[in-house]
């Protein structure tokens, strides 16, 4: 049987914006991959334990709020903790440019600001799974 | 024992997840785990949540969930929702009405695809209940699909079936009728803050009246406002006298006696299907054999005698 690929799109932060996330989760389910969705306002630790429940091969990261660079990094550093690191973790969002380096060292292998096709987020995804 | 195994048996979540995935892709590597697993089984009171969807089932679970740690209890929770029958994927979104519990050791909740299973539930959902329980959990609940009228096999799995209405879903004709209404152990009828509240449970009962032939035990139907957490601790309650007289009546053992024989029947069924569909060799004799029935060559019922002869020979 073909094996499906997990993702958890999570909301962390305080900011109320899930659009984008939405958007995302569908195209990836359109894409053929089983999408969790956690809602609003999740903390690193919620994220991180909720990715090990479901097992997933992905964590999508949306977030508005420009507190990007602590929560992220919150989520990777956690990931290692858990012996999850070959798990992809993937952001979007408004991110500054500058920002993008510091977080790829950090872990977060795919950055998506806004304009960014669908379909660039599925392939990235599909050709960087690492389980 | 198998490592998995003895891991899950220390209730340790890695492992419980990763073997929920291996069963879920039918991997072989999951079968040694589950052999080993089945002999510390059995402990676990499973309850079976369905109803139509946007009915309140996510919330109602998280509602009971809250209760049975206040218990000191532990839950383990399977929410399934429907996989799309064109991309193969599927947008699992129950536990965004669960996340309280996102970092509550006690409570383990997995989100799952029907994966083409038409009765409401997943195809792995017998082997992820006995993780569950063999993981410890005292309490697993399995949220079905929203269901329509005939989505019904959670009673296979469930001890305790629980059928969540709401008011204004149809006259009294709709509960009369086979199919979901006829499954329940308990009758809930969520969102009981709107109109028409006093009709749809007047409607149940009624059927109830009708329809139950039990003398020992008649079908509770209670209501419950389960954003405002009302009606739940009834519910426990009911859940609770429900167990006690499945102990009682030896309905238990015949319950489980059928959940297993469900089980059983689905093992089978799962490796005969990916013997016959997945081996390379059958493949291209089924391909030849759809295309002989397209061009009017041969009739299906042929055509099945002639792969099923290669397998049973």
């Amino acid at each position: 049987m073909e094996r499906k690929i997990r993702v958890l799109i999570a909301k962390p932060g305080l900011d109320g914006h899930d659009r984008g996330a939405k958007i995302v989760a569908r195209a990836l389910r359109d894409a053929g991959m089983e999408v969790v969705y956690t809602g609003l306002h999740q903390t690193a630790d919620m994220i991180v334990k909720t990715a090990v429940q479901e097992d997933v091969d992905v964590i999508g990261l949306s977030l508005l709020s420009g507190a990007h660079m602590t929560l992220f990094m919150d989520v990777t550093r956690l990931l290692k903790g858990k012996d999850m690191e070959d798990v992809l973790v993937v952001g979007g969002g408004v991110i500054p440019e500058e920002d993008i380096p510091t977080l790829k060292k950090a872990g977060i292998a795919g950055v998506f600001g806004p304009g960014t096709h669908i379909e660039e987020i599925v392939d990235f995804i599909r050709k960087n799974v690492k389980r | 024992m198998n490592d998995i195994a003895s891991r899950i048996l220390k209730g340790d979540p890695r492992s419980v997840a990763r073997l929920i995935t291996l069963a879920e892709n039918n991997s072989l590597e999951a079968t040694d785990a589950m052999k080993d697993i089945h002999f510390h089984t059995g402990d676990a009171h499973v309850i079976g949540i369905t109803g139509v969807m946007g009915s309140g089932k996510s919330t109602l679970i998280c509602e009971l969930t809250r209760e049975y740690r206040k218990q000191g209890l532990e839950v383990g929770i399977i929410a399934i929702d429907p996989t799309s029958p064109f991309s193969g994927g599927a947008l699992l979104g129950d536990r965004i009405r669960m996340m309280e519990f996102a970092t509550d050791n006690g409570v383990f909740i997995r989100s799952m695809g029907t994966r083409g299973m038409l009765g409401g539930l997943t195809t792995a959902v017998y082997d992820v209940v006995e993780i569950l329980d063999a993981a410890g959990k005292d309490i697993v609940i399995v949220e079905t699909v929203g269901v329509g009228q005939a989505e019904i096999d959670v009673i296979k799995i469930a001890d305790t079936t629980i059928v969540v209405l709401v008011p204004g879903l149809g006259d009294s004709i709709q509960t009369i009728k086979a199919g979901v209404m006829e499954i329940a152990d308990i009758y809930v009828v969520n969102k009981a803050d709107r109109s028409g509240v006093e009709q749809t449970v007047a409607e149940v009962e009624s059927l109830v009246d009708i329809a139950c032939t039990n003398k020992d035990r008649k079908t509770p139907v209670l209501t419950t406002i389960s954003k405002e957490s009302k009606g739940v601790a009834e519910l426990i309650d009911e859940i609770d006298k429900h167990k006690k007289y499945l102990k009682k009546s030896k309905m238990f053992e015949v319950q489980r006696r059928k959940r297993y024989e469900a089980e059983l029947v689905e093992i089978i069924r799962k490796r005969l299907m990916n013997f016959i569909f997945d081996e390379s060799k059958f493949k291209v004799k089924i391909e030849t054999l759809i295309d002989q029935i397209s061009n009017k060559e041969l009739d299906p019922y042929t055509a099945a005698d002639e792969i099923l002869g290669k397998i049973l020979r």
